[in-house]
């Protein structure tokens, strides 16, 4: 990491670096570690639910045991947060689930990419969910559905300030869904990553650094999933208000 | 290291030049993903699962009747000792009054044969007494006449006779 003028220099965001695969400037379908690892992330999350899942044992495996456990925690947190009518996207938000865990914890592994530490990824996917959202919202209760900003419960003269609140953070919503996810990613693979430059420089004093990145790799674990879920169930918290409004 | 110096300095995420390939391999993924799990997964998943839930259901339902029938065999059992023993109480019962009755008639038999045998005895007692009486009055009158002639006092024999007969009387 120390540069030819011998100082230290670490370069922490190096990693999320979008680069072609084979080399070659980067255009809209050039393979890339992007491709790499969002195919591994479908491997993995196919592993789990497909391979792991496939003796389909009255008694399961414990590899089976997970994926129906997988399936049991999301299918039980869409039913619960956005109501029993919701399962129809119960596919969707498993995805989502599936696709975010697995990119979050591949990305963990030293020297890989993390995915959804790119804002350009995490917000396609919440826009997708806040576009969803709204449309469904609309189709469903039609113009019912702008009673979600309009609360009934309030003052008359506190409602239409309460509605401008509540229609800027209806619109916050994909913001911060989607930064909250890139962020806690990208902040925790660059500090793990200052933390190894600081073994490397350190000389004697090497496992310090190394104590803490070990110990930081173990809170990213978490933080991993953690993102993942925090992800699911504000999907399913937005898809609730679209099918209720009603406060 | 030659792509960051030529993005230059600050965060790759901020490089929209990137963006237009990421969104397009999202996409591409999120799509196979979702038929992957929509098709392939989840409703294996959920066949397993409602599979196992209709297993233990129905093992529970099963146990539940194993258990029904254990019971009802117990009550059957019970039932079936309650009645051989309300049975045994009947035959005892039944003996007991048998040998009553035989017991009565032996007993009225017994009865019958004593009271025949005393009657026998006390008429057979009555004419040991009668035959005595009668000898004691022959005896008194034979006597009388016997002192009479010693002393040679006449009497005749018919007025003797109705003096001791009663006298006997008058003392019996």
């Amino acid at each position: 990491m120390a540069d030819e003028n011998g100082g230290l220099v670490i370069k922490p965001m190096d990693q999320f670096e979008v680069k072609a695969l084979f080399g070659g400037d980067v255009s809209w379908y050039t393979p890339t570690n992007v491709t790499l690892w969002m195919a591994l992330t479908v491997l993995a999350a196919t592993a789990l639910m497909v391979y792991g899942a496939r003796g389909r044992a009255l008694v399961p495996n414990r590899a089976q045991s997970a994926a129906e456990m997988t399936y049991g925690f999301i299918y039980k947190m869409v039913e619960d947060v956005s109501g029993k009518d919701a399962v129809r996207f119960f596919p969707y938000i498993f995805t989502l689930f599936m696709f975010v865990l697995f990119a979050n914890l591949l990305g963990l592994i030293p020297f890989a990419f993390t995915t959804t530490s790119h804002i350009a990824v995490t917000a396609v996917l919440a826009l997708t969910v806040f576009l969803t959202v709204t449309a469904l919202g609309f189709i469903l209760h039609g113009t019912k559905f702008l009673k979600l900003f309009w609360v009934d419960s309030a003052p008359l003269a506190l409602r239409p300030v309460l509605a401008l609140i509540e229609i800027i953070s209806y619109f916050v919503r994909p913001v911060s869904h989607s930064i909250r996810l890139a962020g806690a990613m990208m902040a925790g693979h660059a500090v793990a990553k200052v933390f190894a430059g600081f073994a490397a420089a350190l000389g004697a004093a090497f496992f310090l650094p190394i104590l803490a990145v070990t110990a930081l790799y173990a809170l990213e674990l978490l933080v991993a999933v953690i993102q993942a879920y925090v992800f699911t169930i504000l999907t399913c918290v937005y898809l609730k208000d679209a099918l209720h409004p009603a406060h | 290291m030659a792509d960051h110096a030529n993005a230059g300095p600050g965060m790759p995420q901020l490089d929209v030049t990137t963006f237009s390939n990421q969104i397009f391999w999202l996409v591409v993924t999120m799509v196979v993903l979702y038929f992957i799990m929509s098709r392939m997964a989840l409703p294996r998943i959920a066949a397993v699962l409602a599979d196992r839930r209709g297993t233990i259901t129905s093992d529970i339902a099963l146990a539940e009747e194993l258990k029904q029938k254990a019971q009802s065999a117990e009550d059957a059992y019970n039932q079936a000792l309650a009645e051989a023993r309300a049975e045994a109480g009947r035959i005892v019962e039944a003996a007991k009054a048998e040998m009553q009755v035989e017991l009565d008639v032996q007993i009225e038999k017994a009865d019958a044969e004593i009271a025949a045998r005393s009657a026998e005895s006390e008429r057979r007692i009555r004419e040991i007494r009668d035959s005595a009486l009668e000898m004691v009055s022959d005896v008194s009158k034979d006597a009388t006449k016997d002192i009479l002639e010693r002393f040679d006092a006449k009497a005749d024999a018919r007025s003797v006779n109705a003096a001791v007969a009663a006298r006997l009387k008058g003392g019996a």
